[in-house]
C-alpha cells in the first residue's frame, strides 16, 4: 500500500501518466468527432499506425519534426475520406468499412515501411520531440502540450460554433439538418476526415515524441481502447480528457507495478488491464450510455 | 446521381461482384507494385505461379486455406445473425491453448477418440470466448465490437503467459512455446510428404453442413429473421436472445475449431505466431463470399493463395511481402463497394 | 385549455380575389417510383394571405408532391417557381433561401438537443467562428411570442409535448423568415383542440402574409382552416376548387373516386371476457410508469378504442398484450388463465391474434419470402416443420391458401416481402395472424398509411372477426377510426387509462378534452352514460 502512495507522490509517476495520455487523447477525440457525427471509425487502429508510419518516415527523409506532423496529419485525413466515402454517401457498413480501413492502414505501413528500410534489422531512429524546460509533470514535448489544447479547441467548435452545431445536429438527427438547409454528406465527411488527422496525430506522437522509432505493432490496440473511452466518456470533449487521464493513471501504475510486484505476477497479467479496464469501462457506462441518435445509421437522402 | 435499390439481384450479379471486386483490387495494388519499381505482370505471374504452379504450391495454398475456412464461416455465421464478432484471432488462440492442454497427454484415448476430443475441447473453448461478450451485447447492450477486438489482446497475453510459465516446453531450449501434442492427437495427412492434413477435409465437411442447416432447418430460419430484423423476429415469438447466445457459440467454436486444427495437424505445439491474423482474414474471406457459406471455401482458397503467391513472389523481387495484406484489404473494401451495386443501381437525379 | 372552433376569425382569403401575388406555381410536377406513378403532370398556384389544403387519400401523392417541392426529391419533369424566380430542384438550401419552410409530417428535430439548437442549427454561416446565441434567443421569443408559439428555448426537445414540437417545428420555418409554409398531416398527432389552436396559429400566420399549404386526409380539417381545397387522386390533381364554394360528398367522391360508405357495426351482445387487465403498471427502464395502474376488460364481440396522443403508452399497453413486455404490478389474464409472464410465442399459442404498429420494422422481415414471413408465429407446429427440418412444401401450400383467402397481391410465396405495397403487407399480417380464429385481436395503428381500399378491407375484417366472436383491443392516433369500430372507448393519458366508456355517450369534444388530461369531466361522462 505504501509503495502505491509512494508511487502516486512521484513527479516522474505524473510525468508518465501525462505521457501516456497523449495518444489516448488524441485518438479519442478524433473518434469522437466522427461518432459526434454518427460515423463509427473503426478504421483508428490502422489510422494511427499509418500516422505512426508517415509522420516518422517523413522525418527520417529529412523533414523536420513538425512536418512530419502535419504530414501523418494529411496521411490520416486521406484515410479517413476513403471510410467517410464508403459509409456516408454509398451507406456501407461502418463496422466491416472500418476494420477493412484499418486492414489496410496497417498493412500499407508495414509495406511502405519494409520497402524503404528492407533489411533494418534494428530499427533506424529519429531525434524525437524534446520535453520543455518546465519543472516537474510539466516537462512534455510539444505534442503532448497540443493534445490537451485540443480538447478545449474541440469543445469549443462542437459547443460554441454554428459548424460544431451542424455536427451534432448530424449525429443526431440527419433529416433534420437536411431540412435546414445542411449538406449532411459534407458535414459527416469533414467530420471523419478532421476526426482521422487527430487519431493520425495519436501515432505520430509514439514515433515522434515517445518513442523515436517505428516498429510493427506499436499501436497495439490503443485505437480500440480510444473506441471504448469515447462511450465511458458519454460523447464528451472533457470527460473524454478525465477517461484519458484517468486510464493513463492506472496504466502507469501498472508499469510502476510491474518493476515493484514483478516477482509476484507475471507481466503479462498487468499487461491485460489496460484491455480488460476498458471491457469493464463499458459495461458501467453501457446502461446509461446516451449515443448520438443517428450513430452508425447510414443516411441516404430521399430514400423511401 | 443516387442509389435506387433492385427489386430482386440475379444470381450471374451475385456471382460477378467478388470477382469484380477481386480484379480492381489487383488493379488498385499493381498500382503500388509499379510503385516499387517492380513488373506488375511478372509479380503477379511469379504470385499466381506461387500459389498454384506446383503440386507443392498447391498443396500449401490448401494448408492456409484450412483455418480460413474455419475463421471465414465463424465471421459469416456471426455476421449474418448481426453480431459482429471480430475476435476470432482471440477464439483461434483459446482454441489451441485447449488442443495443447488436453492434447498434450491429459487425455489418455485412443486416436479416433482423442482427434474428435480435442477438436470438440477447442470448439467449446472458442465459443466460450464469444458468449462473454455476446451476453454483455443482449444483458447490456455493451458494443461487441470493441469488446471482442480488445479480448484479441487479452488472449494473446494470456497465452503468452502460460507458454512462459506452467506450459512452457522444457525441452524447447527456452523458446515461448508449448510442449508438442500427443502423436495420437495429431491429424492424419491427407497428402504423403506436404504439410496438408485431415483439418481441410473437416473444414469442407462443416461449409457443407452449415450450408444445410441454413437452408433446410428452422436453425437457420431463425438465424436468418434474427439477422435480417430482430425486432420482427421476437415478435413473432422467436427467442431472439438465445438465438444471438447460441450464434454467439458456434461462430466462437467455429474459430476455435481453426486453432485447434492448425495445432493438431500442421504445427504440432503453441507458439504465439500461430495464426498470422487468421482471424482477421477471416472476415476478408466472409465478406467475399457474401456470407454464404460454400463462397466461403471459394474464397478462403483464394486468400490463401495470395498469402502463399507472395510469399513465393517477395523472395524474387524486391516486392515486400506485406502486398498481400494489402491486396486483402483492398479486395475487402472493394467487395463492399461491389456488394453495394449488386443491390442497388446506380441512378441519375 | 378552451375550445375556440367557432370563434375563428375571418378566413383573410376575402382578399385572395386576383389581387395577392402568386407567390408558387408549380407547373407539370411528375415523379416516377420505379413502376409507380406517384405525381402526374401536377401544376398548382398559391398566392399570399391563402390556405390550400392538398386533399388525398394515403398514397394520392400529397406527400411526394410536397418533398419536391421543398427539394427532397428531383422530380422527373416539371418546375417550379417562387417569388417568380425558378426554384433550383433538388436543394432544401434553395427552398428554404426562396423562402419556403416545411413542417414534416415525422418532426425533424433532435431529441438530445435545445429548442434554440433545434431552431437555429444551420442559420449561421458555417464557418463563422463563433454563434450568436443571444441574438437567435431574443428573435425565437419574439416570434413566438408574436404568433402565440409559447416555447422555452433552452429545454431538451426530447422533453416537450407533440404539440410542443409542432410548435419548434413552425417556428423553424419563422425564423428563417418562410413566406410560404408547408404542413404535411398536422393534425394526424393532436388533440382536437390543439389542432384548433394550430389553425388559429395558422391565421394569424396569414394575416401576416404568408401563404400556407396543409395536407389532409381530412374532411373537417379542410373545412375548418383552408381557402382552396386541392383534390389528388393516385398521382393526378383532380380538381381544385375554392372551400367555400364546394362540400363534404362532393369532396369525398374526388378524393376517392367513389361514394364511400363507412363501415356500420351490427350492435352485438358482448360475451365474456377475454382480456382482463387489473391494476396492470409497467415501467421504463428508467423507473417511469409508461402504464399507471391500468385496468381493463375486453369482452367477446366487442371492439374497445384506445384513444390518445401519441407517447402515452400506446406502445407499452400493445407490448404487454403482444407478449413483449411483463406487467411490473398489478396482473394481466387471457380467457381467466394469467398471463404475466407470457412471451410472445404463449400469446400465440393461447389465441391472441397481434397486429403491430410498425408493420415495416416489428412485424415482417422484409428481406425474407412471403411463405417464411407467414409461418414466422408457427414454424414450430409439426405442420410446418419436423425434427427441425423445415417443411418448406407444406409451408408454401399454406401461404398460397392464406395468399388467396386474404387478396394479397404479390407474385408468388416466394417474392421478397419488401416489394409487396404497405397494404398487402398489412393483408399478410393479417392472414398470418387472423387466419386461426382467435379469441382476442390487438389491432394497433392497423390502418396507419394505408390507402382507402385496404383500410376498408382491414376494417371489415376486424368487423368479421368481432362477429365470430373475438374480443378486439384497437389502439389508434386516428380518432375517426374509433368511433367508427369501436363499442366502447377508453382514453389513455400519461399511462393512465380511463374506465370504458359507450361510444354512443362520449362526444368527440369530450374524447378531445380526455385526450388532453382534463379527466375532471370523466365524471359528467360516466353519470350520463
Amino acid at each position: 500500500m505504501t509503495e502505491i502512495l509512494d508511487i502516486l507522490v512521484s513527479a516522474a509517476f505524473w510525468t508518465a501518466v501525462l505521457r501516456i495520455a497523449t495518444p489516448y487523447v488524441l485518438g479519442t477525440l478524433g473518434e469522437l468527432l466522427c461518432e459526434r457525427a454518427g460515423v463509427l471509425n473503426l478504421g483508428i487502429e490502422g489510422i494511427m499506425t499509418l500516422g505512426a508510419m508517415a509522420g516518422w518516415m517523413a522525418v527520417y527523409q529529412g523533414a523536420d519534426l513538425w512536418t512530419g506532423v502535419l504530414f501523418a496529419a494529411f496521411c490520416g485525413a486521406l484515410l479517413g475520406l476513403l471510410h467517410a466515402v464508403l459509409t456516408v454517401p454509398l451507406g456501407l457498413s461502418q463496422h466491416v468499412t472500418g476494420i477493412g480501413v484499418t486492414l489496410l492502414g496497417t498493412s500499407l505501413s508495414y509495406f511502405v515501411y519494409r520497402l524503404v528500410l528492407p533489411q533494418a534489422s534494428t530499427p533506424p531512429t529519429v531525434t524525437p520531440f524534446q520535453p520543455l524546460d518546465l519543472p516537474g509533470a510539466l516537462a512534455q514535448t510539444p505534442l503532448t502540450y497540443l493534445a490537451f489544447a485540443l480538447v478545449g479547441l474541440v469543445a469549443y467548435v462542437l459547443y460554441r460554433t454554428p459548424v460544431g452545431l451542424a455536427v451534432r445536429m448530424v449525429g443526431e438527427n440527419p433529416a433534420a439538418a437536411e431540412a435546414q438547409g445542411l449538406s449532411v454528406t459534407g458535414v459527416r465527411i469533414g467530420a471523419v476526415m478532421a476526426g482521422s488527422a487527430l487519431m493520425a496525430l495519436a501515432g505520430a506522437f509514439l514515433t515522434l515524441s515517445a518513442f523515436n522509432a517505428f516498429f510493427f505493432n506499436m499501436v497495439n490496440g490503443r485505437g480500440w481502447i480510444c473506441v471504448a473511452l469515447v462511450v465511458f466518456a458519454s460523447w464528451r470533449p472533457g470527460k473524454a480528457l478525465l477517461g484519458a487521464l484517468l486510464f493513463a493513471v492506472f496504466d502507469a501504475l501498472q508499469l510502476r507495478l510491474q518493476q515493484v510486484a514483478g516477482g509476484v505476477l507475471p507481466y503479462q497479467v498487468f499487461l491485460m488491464m489496460p484491455y480488460l479496464l476498458s471491457i469493464l469501462a463499458l459495461v458501467l457506462v453501457a446502461r446509461r450510455a446516451s449515443y448520438p441518435r443517428a450513430l452508425m445509421v447510414p443516411y441516404r437522402k430521399g430514400e423511401r | 446521381m443516387r442509389l435506387e435499390p433492385r427489386n430482386d439481384t440475379p444470381l450471374a450479379v451475385r456471382l460477378l461482384a467478388p470477382v469484380a471486386a477481386v480484379v480492381a483490387a489487383l488493379a488498385l495494388c499493381a498500382l503500388l507494385i509499379a510503385w516499387t519499381g517492380a513488373p506488375v505482370l511478372r509479380a503477379y505471374g511469379l504470385l499466381i505461379e506461387g500459389a498454384v504452379g506446383s503440386r507443392f504450391a498447391l498443396t500449401e495454398t490448401l494448408t492456409r486455406a484450412t483455418p480460413l475456412i474455419l475463421t471465414g464461416l465463424a465471421a459469416a455465421v456471426a455476421f449474418r445473425a448481426k453480431l459482429w464478432n471480430i475476435g476470432a484471432e482471440g477464439q483461434l488462440y483459446m482454441g489451441a491453448l485447449a488442443a495443447v492442454v488436453l492434447g498434450g497427454g491429459m487425455l489418455n484415448l485412443p486416436s479416433w477418440l482423442l482427434i474428435p476430443a480435442v477438436m470438440l475441447a477447442g470448439m467449446a473453448a472458442g465459443g466460450v470466448t464469444l458468449l462473454g461478450p455476446a451476453v454483455l451485447k443482449t444483458r447490456f447492450g455493451v458494443d461487441e465490437v470493441v469488446t471482442t477486438l480488445l479480448l484479441n489482446f487479452v488472449v494473446l497475453l494470456l497465452v503468452s503467459m502460460l507458454l512462459e510459465g506452467a506450459l512452457k516446453d522444457p525441452m524447447g531450449m527456452g523458446w515461448p512455446q508449448s510442449a508438442p501434442v500427443d502423436p495420437a492427437a495429431e491429424l492424419p495427412k491427407l497428402v504423403e510428404r506436404t504439410r496438408l492434413h485431415a483439418g481441410l477435409a473437416v473444414a469442407l465437411g462443416l461449409a457443407v453442413l452449415l450450408w444445410l442447416i441454413d437452408t433446410r432447418t428452422i436453425w437457420g430460419y431463425e438465424n436468418r429473421a434474427v439477422g435480417a430484423n430482430p425486432r420482427a423476429a421476437a415478435f413473432a415469438g422467436m427467442p431472439v436472445s438465445w438465438i444471438m447466445l447460441r450464434t454467439a457459440l458456434l461462430s466462437g467454436g467455429l474459430a476455435g475449431l481453426a486453432g485447434a486444427s492448425e495445432v493438431l495437424g500442421l504445427k504440432g505445439y503453441l507458439t504465439l505466431d500461430l495464426s498470422p491474423g487468421f482471424g482477421y482474414s477471416g472476415i476478408v474471406v466472409a465478406m467475399l463470399a457474401q456470407l454464404h457459406p460454400l463462397g466461403v471455401v471459394g474464397a478462403a482458397l483464394f486468400i490463401a493463395g495470395i498469402f502463399v503467391g507472395a510469399d513465393a513472389m517477395s523472395r524474387a523481387m524486391p516486392v515486400p511481402n506485406y502486398i498481400a495484406d494489402v491486396l486483402v484489404a483492398t479486395s475487402l473494401l472493394c467487395m463492399l463497394v461491389a456488394g453495394l451495386l449488386a443491390r442497388y443501381r446506380l441512378r441519375r437525379g | 385549455m378552451t375550445v375556440t372552433t367557432s370563434a375563428m376569425p375571418t378566413p383573410v382569403a376575402a382578399r385572395a380575389d386576383g389581387k395577392a401575388e402568386v407567390v408558387l406555381r408549380l407547373a407539370g410536377i411528375t415523379k416516377r417510383f420505379g413502376p409507380l406513378l406517384a405525381n402526374d403532370s401536377i401544376s398548382l398556384s398559391l398566392r399570399a394571405g391563402e390556405v390550400l389544403a392538398l386533399l388525398g387519400e394515403n398514397g394520392a401523392g400529397k406527400t411526394t408532391l410536397m418533398n419536391i417541392l421543398f427539394g427532397h426529391y428531383v422530380a422527373d419533369a416539371g418546375s417550379i417557381e417562387a417569388f417568380g424566380r425558378p426554384l433550383p430542384p433538388g436543394s432544401p438550401r434553395a427552398a428554404l433561401q426562396a423562402g419556403i419552410g416545411m413542417v414534416h409530417q415525422h418532426f425533424t428535430l433532435a431529441d438530445n438537443l435545445s429548442v434554440l439548437d433545434n431552431v437555429a442549427v444551420g442559420t449561421e454561416r458555417l464557418w463563422r467562428p463563433w454563434s450568436d446565441r443571444g441574438t437567435a434567443k431574443r428573435r425565437l421569443l419574439d416570434l413566438a411570442g408574436r404568433f402565440g408559439l409559447g416555447v422555452r428555448p433552452d429545454a431538451l426537445v426530447g422533453d416537450l409535448s407533440v404539440g410542443e414540437r409542432q410548435r419548434v417545428e413552425i417556428l423553424k420555418a419563422l425564423f428563417r423568415d418562410a413566406r410560404i409554409l408547408i404542413l404535411d398531416e398536422p393534425t394526424a398527432v393532436l388533440t382536437p383542440q390543439e389542432s384548433a389552436g394550430l389553425f388559429e396559429t395558422l391565421r394569424k400566420l396569414t394575416a401576416d402574409g404568408l401563404a400556407v399549404v396543409f395536407i389532409s386526409h381530412k374532411m373537417n380539417e379542410v373545412f375548418a382552416a383552408s381557402d382552396t381545397v386541392a383534390v389528388l387522386r393516385a398521382g393526378k390533381l383532380v380538381a381544385t376548387h375554392a372551400t367555400a364554394s364546394t362540400d363534404r360528398e362532393k369532396l369525398a367522391e374526388l378524393m376517392v373516386g367513389r361514394a364511400v360508405k363507412p363501415p356500420s357495426p351490427a350492435p352485438l351482445a358482448p360475451g365474456e371476457p377475454v382480456l382482463a387487465l387489473s391494476a396492470v403498471t409497467v415501467k421504463s427502464d428508467h423507473g417511469r410508469p409508461l402504464l399507471d395502474a391500468v385496468d381493463l376488460t375486453i369482452r367477446r364481440h366487442q371492439v374497445v378504442g384506445i384513444a390518445g396522443v401519441s407517447g402515452n403508452g400506446q406502445t407499452a399497453l400493445a407490448d404487454l398484450v403482444s407478449g413483449l413486455i411483463h406487467p411490473d404490478a398489478g396482473h394481466a389474464a387471457l380467457k381467466g388463465e394469467t398471463v404475466d409472464r407470457a412471451d410472445p410465442a404463449a400469446m400465440v399459442r393461447r389465441g391472441v391474434a397481434r397486429i403491430p404498429e410498425d408493420r415495416h420494422s416489428a412485424g415482417l422481415v422484409g428481406a425474407m419470402a412471403v411463405w417464411e414471413n407467414l409461418i414466422a408465429e408457427r414454424y414450430r407446429d409439426p405442420a410446418f416443420s419436423r425434427l427441425g427440418v423445415l417443411r418448406r412444401g407444406a409451408a408454401r401450400a399454406y401461404a398460397h391458401d392464406v395468399i388467396d383467402a386474404f387478396d394479397v397481391r404479390c407474385p408468388g410465396p416466394d417474392a421478397r416481402t419488401q416489394l409487396l405495397s404497405g397494404g398487402n403487407m398489412q393483408k399478410l399480417i393479417l392472414g398470418r395472424t387472423l387466419a386461426h380464429g382467435p379469441d382476442l385481436i390487438l389491432a394497433s395503428q392497423p390502418t396507419r398509411g394505408l390507402d382507402v381500399g385496404a383500410v376498408s378491407y382491414v376494417h371489415g375484417r376486424l368487423l368479421e372477426a368481432r362477429a365470430a366472436g373475438a374480443g378486439v383491443l384497437l389502439i389508434s392516433e386516428d380518432l375517426d377510426e374509433i368511433l367508427a369500430l369501436a363499442d366502447s372507448i377508453a382514453v389513455i393519458h400519461h399511462g393512465r387509462l380511463t374506465p370504458l366508456l359507450p361510444h354512443d355517450r362520449v362526444s368527440v369534444r369530450q374524447l378531445g378534452l380526455l385526450m388532453a388530461g382534463h379527466w375532471d369531466i370523466l365524471p359528467e361522462i360516466v353519470d350520463a352514460a
